[in-house]
């Protein structure tokens, strides 16, 4: 019993990473973060990962205030903004968002005011995909962990 | 886990200042490497620092050139090479930062008496070429890039292990003045080693496999918890002279007890 709704769970998550992959969200960079997790650092991906949210919120809103703003005119501000989240998205392998800021980054370096507008529109929605998913991973990732708590406490009161 | 620029290891100033209350040592293993790593994105930090950690290595993560000058001491005109005897191993450094880049930090990295030696290593998104061959002009000795792996990290460590048990004229080595230093502080306390805490080190950086019995007549431990000057440097001598010593007589250990322990003579 223990063995099945886990593995249930377990292809569901395979089924969610496979199609991220497929799709080109995320890239072996992903992998990599697994790797870096373990009994010494067990919640690794997902602290990082959090870490990425917040951050990139934060590089967004401020994208978004400087490109509403009518007199605005910093394009190197843009520009350095989007190397940071070039940066952060590469680094845990959220190639899709990656690749969108790289697009709204020539915009940037040719002083398009629309095409930066078109770039943060498209990077928002990327952005906002990847969460939505990382989100349902988690979700499914909470629901073993509740799972199987619940399971081996079940077990423990009734071995049979 | 550290989300922020904040140094996580004791600078040999501090060890000094134990040192003078008792003879009592803070926990440093000696043969731990330790890495500076220095990149202004967060979740790089997070991640480079991870990636450290995970192939042994102690590390200390900075958000800015400016950070990283600081916690080398380097960061004004007197000269605190003798105050600071910091180990540090290894510095990996961004390309793309505001304010210093990695290759200005590099520059000043190799200007400095005290850090010229140490391995830097530059990590950047971006793969031009002109830039790569300009920091390894400038004395990189190695260029990541970005996403850094731990492939890449693991390479890094292998060669800083070769550096260290090639020879005594290595890049490891501090200053030649840091040997006789005649301040009038008190020399730092040698550090024990205590080979059964480096249990996060697998395999341990600077000995090699068949060393641990190798370093007779004296052990590690005995060689540091030594309190005596003199004492001290006639082991010194049995150690690199002793026909029946390890292989390789110039030994991290060994050697880096003489740049921990300068002022002992």
């Amino acid at each position: 019993m223990l063995g099945l709704g886990v593995d249930r769970l377990q292809a569901d998550i395979n089924r969610l990473l496979t199609s991220l992959f497929h799709q080109g969200v995320l890239d072996e960079q992903f992998l990599q973060l697994q790797q870096l997790q373990d009994d010494t650092s067990p919640t690794f991906v997902y602290d990082v990962i959090n870490i990425y949210f917040d951050e990139s919120e934060k590089l967004l809103r401020n994208l978004r205030l400087l490109l509403m703003d009518r007199e605005f005119s910093d394009y190197k501000k843009i520009g350095l903004h989007l190397n940071q989240l070039v940066g952060s998205s590469s680094s845990i392998g959220a190639r899709r968002v990656r690749n969108v800021c790289v697009a709204f980054r020539s915009a940037s370096e040719l002083n398009n005011r629309p095409g930066c507008l078109r770039g943060l529109e498209v990077v928002e929605h990327e952005y906002h995909y990847l969460k939505n998913m990382m989100h349902e991973l988690f979700q499914v990732l909470i629901h073993v962990i509740s799972y199987t708590h619940n399971s081996l406490y079940n077990y423990l009161i009734d071995p049979t | 886990m550290a989300r922020d620029g904040g140094v996580s290891c004791l600078r040999s100033s501090e060890m000094m200042n134990v040192g003078i209350r008792g003879m009592e040592s803070p926990p440093l293993d000696v043969d731990e490497v330790h890495v500076l790593a220095v990149d202004d994105s967060l979740v790089d930090r997070i991640v480079i620092e991870r990636l450290l950690r995970i192939t042994s290595c102690k590390v200390t993560a900075v958000d800015s050139g400016w950070r990283a000058l600081e916690f080398l001491g380097l960061d004004n005109e007197k000269a605190s090479a003798e105050l600071d005897r910091l180990k540090v191993d290894l510095i990996i450094t961004d390309y793309c930062m505001p304010g210093m880049t990695g290759y200005e930090l590099l520059k000043k990295i190799k200007e400095s008496s005290s850090f010229r030696q140490v391995p830097v290593v530059i990590m950047s998104s971006e793969n031009v070429v002109t830039r790569i061959d300009r920091c390894l002009e400038e004395g990189a000795e190695d260029f990541l890039l970005k996403p850094v792996k731990l492939a890449d990290v693991k390479r890094l460590r292998s060669y800083l292990t070769r550096d260290v048990k090639v020879s005594n004229g290595n890049k490891r080595k501090l200053p030649e003045d840091s040997v006789t230093v005649n301040t009038s502080l008190p020399p730092p306390p040698p550090p024990l080693i205590n080979s059964s805490d480096s249990s996060d080190s697998s395999p341990p950086l600077t000995i090699s496999p068949e060393s641990s019995d190798s370093y007779s007549p004296l052990s590690p431990v005995e060689i540091f918890s030594s309190p005596l000057s003199s004492q001290l440097d006639e082991e010194d001598d049995v150690l690199t002279s002793s026909p029946e010593s390890s292989p390789a007589p110039e030994e991290s250990p060994i050697r880096r007890q003489k740049m921990e322990s300068p002022g002992l003579d």
